[in-house]
């Protein structure tokens, strides 16, 4: 079932999303990548209805974009997650809304300073300094609450990581086998093999 | 025939010029004189009052309020002080109007609005007026003195055109030329907001045409980092703190009847 963990550490953020893509009982594909890079800085992962998901993250991926071009400088994460915010609470309220729930993570590059937050379909909104959605969310918390440390290295933010998917992998009915690791620091984004 | 071409703001003349324009930064030329300069901790903005009198009730500006008039300096936003010369009343519209862009900005991003995106905002406004026709543009020129973490400090000019642009130090208003050019030979990169205050007085002492300074002429602002905080902090400065300045930078002409009192 679809998983997402992210972390922060020192100078860096962590966001993980499964793989599958599934239908009903069945798994339709088994790469695909739900984490959006929406600026040099920011990454947001997603999961949720089928469809919503890739539509929402789309829209936002191309007005964060737009941003950018007009301003030459890209928003701080957290100007940028206060928008996807609003743009989710807007289409809750509207006749078809969206059902995407997202972790958007960023590095500010104004106060050099990595910030995370959590985001629902409700558009409900917190910064947090882990966190996670869907299924794995119920084993994972308590490991990251237990492990987490926002001074860590990206190394022992990893292999914190690693205890989370590990857990799940064995705990859960239906666990995901592959993730898809991303990165963001002070040098940008980029995905690591865990 | 020779008004064939000046009647409408949206009707270019053969020359290619729009006259409208053109005539709307002529009566900014004669309001009172606004400077700004951009220090490396800070902006600091003075303005000079044409409606003064005896009989004027300023005891507004005195007591209540934020500081100021409210005839030539605003708090635009907490990050942001606008400096305002040409018609009073256009002025007091696009004050309204950037304040609402700039709480508009903060419901969207909940973060203050970047200097620049809100001089965009209103330029955007203006250049509309030297395009769509049947209204008579703004006849505002404004200096926009902010912060913001992108840039830090930022001193921006706009003009009826919607033509904007940012400065390190800049002046709008009658005799702007004579002070720019004072502030041309006088203005250093490293200046700190302490001297940015003493060159932005002495600038305004030498254009302005009455003899005198003093608080019923004078509108002065700075924005500054809250040293507690770290966030801008505007402080518009009240009449009894203009004079006590002015007192302190040593720019009060003695009153020679006191001075004879004295004696």
């Amino acid at each position: 079932m679809e998983t997402s963990f992210a972390l922060t550490g020192k100078g860096y953020v962590i966001i993980a999303a499964d793989t599958t893509a599934a239908r009903s009982i069945v798994k339709m594909k088994v790469d695909a990548d739900k984490i959006k890079v929406l600026s040099p800085h920011l990454l947001m992962s997603y999961s949720g209805e089928p469809g919503d998901t890739i539509q929402f993250a789309e829209y936002v991926e191309r007005n964060i974009r737009l941003y950018q071009i007009r301003n030459l400088y890209a928003l701080t994460p957290s100007a940028a997650a206060s928008w996807i915010r609003r743009s989710l609470a807007e289409s809750l309220r509207s006749r078809n809304p969206y059902a995407v729930n997202l972790l958007v993570g960023g590095y500010d590059t104004t106060s050099h300073q990595p910030h995370l937050y959590w985001i629902d379909y409700l558009g409900t909104m917190t910064e947090i300094p882990f966190g996670a959605h869907g299924y794995g969310s119920y084993f994972a918390l308590s490991l990251l609450d237990r492990y987490h440390d926002p001074e860590a290295s990206l190394e022992e933010g990893l292999s914190t990581l690693k205890r989370c998917i590990n857990e799940v992998a064995k705990r859960l009915v239906v666990s995901p086998d592959r993730y898809t690791v991303k990165v963001v620091d002070k040098d940008g984004v980029r995905e690591v093999e865990l | 025939m020779a008004r064939r071409y000046d009647s409408r703001t949206t009707i270019f003349s053969p020359e290619g010029r729009l006259y409208q324009i053109e005539y709307a930064m002529e009566a900014i030329s004669h309001a009172g004189t606004v400077i700004g300069i951009l220090a490396s901790d800070g902006v600091v903005l003075v303005a000079e009052k044409r409606v003064t009198g005896k009989l004027l009730d300023l005891s507004g500006a005195k007591e209540g309020g934020y500081g100021g008039s409210g005839e030539k300096i605003f708090l635009l936003n907490s990050n942001v002080i606008g400096g305002v010369a040409g018609l009073t009343a256009d002025a007091n519209s696009l004050v309204n109007y950037s304040r609402t862009a700039a709480q508009r900005h903060l419901l969207l991003y909940n973060q203050d609005i970047p200097v620049e995106l809100l001089a965009q905002r209103l330029c955007d406004l203006k250049q509309g007026y030297t395009q769509f026709g049947g209204l008579r543009p703004f006849g505002v020129s404004l200096l926009y003195a902010g912060y913001d973490p992108h840039y830090r400090f930022q001193l921006y000019h706009s003009d009826p055109s919607g033509n904007y642009s940012g400065w390190k130090a800049t002046c709008i208003g009658a005799n702007s030329g004579t002070a720019q050019s004072l502030l041309k030979q006088e203005y250093k990169d490293d200046m700190k907001v302490k001297d940015a205050i003493s060159l932005v007085l002495k600038t305004m002492s030498k254009t302005m045409d009455s003899t005198s300074l003093g608080s019923e002429k004078l509108e002065f602002a700075t924005l500054m980092l809250d040293p507690k905080t770290n966030q801008p902090k505007a402080r518009i400065y009240k009449p009894a703190e203009i004079d006590a300045l002015l007192v302190a930078e040593g720019l009060v002409k003695k009153d020679e009847d006191t001075e004879m009192k004295a004696a």
